[in-house]
């Protein structure tokens, strides 16, 4: 069977390729590319894809798919389908499912899972300490040779520097990136948003930017003891971004990723107690997201991932100062970017593709994807980026409904997503 | 869900206009008459319900509400959930949905977690009226200090007013900024530096916006300062906070000893205020921590004053909540 992802505009950075072109898949693969005027092989599905950017599969490189153990939050099935109707092909979960994936049978599980489902591909984060209670390593090596793609243990994150330097020197020989979620609690627990005018005006306990900043600072000097590869989750303040821009300039192995809502909104947000506003890092003030803007804009940020953090309703329908921390992402991601940085004039389509596919799958290496050169895996993104569509939460795929961006309007959208050289959304 | 006409929030006085907090003022001191007649009750509010719901423990506030309540003839009914509504398995939305059905026309709620009451008001018909959430507000709290002020110095506007104590968990503290900036006041605060955060400064907006960086302009109506002297040099108005003692197990201060010499109100630093400065604390005082009893209890003290205009503050917020139009002062 083969499909003709026809008369397109396809831009492959990793190829160096920004051009009309037509993609050939046959069973699974991308098996040729086709010149504007070049001859069409015969007996081809033909999907039309004139005026579409026709992209490498965007991977977002952090999620939670809560599957096992929350299943009434989203279920692997449930999560991949909201994946591939934002564009994404690939999608990350993090470990902090129950149990934790800190082993190779939970990873396989995870794997298993998706295959079932048939839409997304997973490629599990595992632990880096059992239970990620910051005590004992995980089996990395297992989870590896199972399918994990890096380490992490996000939201708990290694609090002893003495464990996080262990872990980066153990990753290091399985070339596992170690991801971490950047957060000293010893200086932000108890806080629920960030620290600043805002958190003083409205009596809700803070979270300063600098219990960020410390936990950033650390991991590059570890990485750079380790020789490690330190991937900084959601950067949301202006001390991790420059810490990481002028660790790359010393050569560190140090990538780092943002979250949409963190390029989108400030602290204001919070002033209506939504709890939909409630997540970690919080939703920095105005200056921090000057510099993630920066960021992006300069290319020490590499990567868009949305943080995906699905809570029930009820969860989420408790005091401001209770409700769990996270919102909902995969399908506003996209919509995100173009109105956030595509359409004003932050980024060029080229950009975006690096920040939501070249750049997640060269940080974790996966092999053939984040690429359409003939030979690579069909997982391709087709967006229309003049597209005008509302993200309603009763719309949302996803079995929760936690997103601050009811009711957004955007310009810009995942028309279709290949996964595997199937066509698993269609808009 | 529609709000019935005429129904209105006091969820903060962050959200209020001086004219309209004014206009609160003017209705309690028309109302404060009432209690102070042989049969205290007039018929206003006969018909209404009132329910307090009380998340947090609270003797004065919640019994000054019912008074005002049943001084206006209102049916008030007493709800203390004393742990929260999650150990019941029910949210906060469905404690309040439950309520509302029953069709109250006010919901007097006070909770240990800021927010609480604008969460409520999204989702009830009655009129919500904050009794104290969290470090956020208490704005009947800071209307009956407003009017203890005025009915003392004639007027705020031009005062000078030192908030003394834990400004960063204190809702009065909150409030009291909002009310009597609004009203021409300037305000000093001070108390140990783990709980006067610098950003203070910050909290009300300066009237100068920049629309890309939130490094705000602080305004000048709102001073931090490095000691509890210079805070009260010269003030018209010292506003002493209760210090909550389960702070000190957080380790904000060593101890309440060390806490009383450094940061609590004796008479000689009462004396390096003005002359005529009178002295507020919202209660329950902490003698001999945050205030040296003969200052409690010195005729510059007004705590019991606030306690009583407290009813009739109350009265006139529940009157005009559920639909009264105020006096015109």
């Amino acid at each position: 069977m083969k499909l003709l992802i026809a008369n397109g505009h396809l831009i492959d950075p990793a190829a160096q390729e920004n051009t009309g072109m037509s993609v050939l898949i046959e069973d699974g693969k991308v098996t040729g590319w086709i010149r504007p005027g070049e001859g069409v092989p015969e007996g081809c599905e033909v999907f039309d894809a004139s005026g579409m950017l026709v992209a490498p599969g965007f991977i977002d490189m952090h999620v939670h798919l809560r599957e096992p153990g929350q299943e009434h939050k989203e279920t692997i099935a449930s999560g991949c389908a909201a994946a591939v109707a934002g564009g994404w092909t690939s999608v990350c979960p993090m470990p902090n499912t129950n149990p934790v994936n800190d082993n190779a049978a939970i990873t396989r599980y995870m794997i298993e899972q998706a295959e079932r489902a048939g839409l997304a591909n997973v490629f599990p984060i595992g632990a880096i300490t059992k239970s990620s209670d910051g005590s004992e390593l995980a089996e990395m090596g297992e989870m590896k040779a199972a399918g994990a793609v890096a380490v992490s243990d996000d939201g708990r994150p290694v609090p002893n520097a003495g464990m996080m330097r262990r872990a980066m020197q153990y990753a290091r020989d399985f070339d596992l990136p170690v991801i971490d979620h950047c957060e000293d609690k010893s200086l932000s627990s108890g806080g629920v948003m960030h620290e600043g005018r805002v958190s003083l005006l409205l009596g809700l306990k803070g979270m300063p930017a600098l219990a960020e900043d410390i936990d950033a600072i650390r991991d590059i000097i570890l990485a750079r003891d380790t020789g490690a590869h330190i991937h900084i989750a959601h950067v949301s303040t202006r001390g991790a971004v420059e810490a990481v821009r002028r660790a790359k300039s010393e050569g560190i192995s140090v990538t780092c990723e943002v979250a949409p809502h963190h390029f989108t909104l400030t602290d204001r947000a919070v002033e209506g107690y939504d709890t939909n506003t409630k997540m970690a890092p919080p939703l920095r003030s105005a200056e921090h997201l000057e510099a993630i803007l920066e960021g992006i804009k300069d290319g020490t940020i590499d990567a868009i991932a949305t943080d995906h953090a699905p809570h029930h309703a009820d969860e989420k329908a408790l005091e401001y100062d209770r409700a769990p921390f996270g919102i909902t992402g995969l399908e506003t991601g996209l919509g995100l970017a173009f109105n956030e940085l595509v359409h004003k004039g932050l980024i060029g389509l080229v950009r975006l593709v690096e920040l939501c596919s070249t750049n997640p799958a060269r940080i974790f290496k996966l092999i053939g994807r984040g690429t359409l050169v003939p030979g690579s895996h069909a997982d391709i993104t087709i967006i229309d980026p003049d597209l005008k569509w509302r993200y309603t939460n009763a719309g949302s795929l996803s079995k929760s409904r936690n997103s601050p961006f009811d009711g957004w309007d955007f310009t810009g959208a995942a028309v279709a997503t290949i996964v595997g050289g199937r066509i698993v959304y269609r808009k | 869900m529609e709000k019935p006409f005429r129904r209105r929030d006091l969820l903060g006085i962050r959200d209020l206009t001086a004219d309209q907090i004014v206009g609160i003022l003017d209705t309690a001191e028309n109302f404060s008459e009432i209690s102070t007649r042989e049969v205290k009750k007039v018929p206003a509010l006969r018909g209404k319900t009132v329910i307090n719901l009380f998340f947090e423990a609270s003797t004065r506030t919640r019994t000054s509400f019912e008074l005002a309540a049943k001084r206006l003839s209102a049916d008030a009914v007493n709800i203390s959930v004393s742990s929260s509504s999650v150990s019941k398995g029910e949210t906060l939305i469905d404690t309040a949905m439950n309520l509302d059905a029953m069709a109250p026309d006010c919901i007097v709620v006070r909770h240990a977690s800021a927010g609480v009451p604008h969460q409520l008001a999204k989702v009830s018909r009655a009129a919500i009226v904050n009794a104290g959430d969290g470090a956020n507000e208490h704005p009947t709290q800071a209307l009956l200090d407003a009017m203890t002020i005025r009915e003392h110095k004639k007027q705020i506007d031009g005062l000078e007013v030192a908030i003394i104590g834990d400004i960063l968990h204190s809702r009065v503290a909150r409030s009291n900024i909002h009310l009597l900036t609004k009203l021409g006041a300037k305000i000093r605060v001070a108390g140990p530096g783990t709980l006067v955060p610098n950003d203070f400064q910050y909290l009300i907006e300066s009237g100068v916006t920049s629309e890309n960086t939130q490094s705000a302009i602080s305004n000048p109506q709102l001073e931090v300062c490095p000691s509890v002297e210079d805070a009260i040099a010269g003030a018209d108005v010292v506003m002493i906070l209760r210090i909550q003692r389960e702070r000190q197990d957080s380790a904000y201060f060593p101890t309440l000893r060390e806490y009383s010499v450094h940061y609590g109100l004796t008479n000689d630093r009462l004396d390096m205020a003005k002359k005529d400065a009178i002295v507020l604390h919202p209660g329950p005082m902490n003698r001999g921590i945050e205030i040296a009893s003969e200052v409690a209890d010195s005729s510059r003290s007004l705590i019991l004053d606030q306690v009583k205009y407290g009813v009739a503050v109350r009265m006139a917020v529940l009157y005009l909540a559920t639909g009264g139009s105020p006096t015109n002062g």
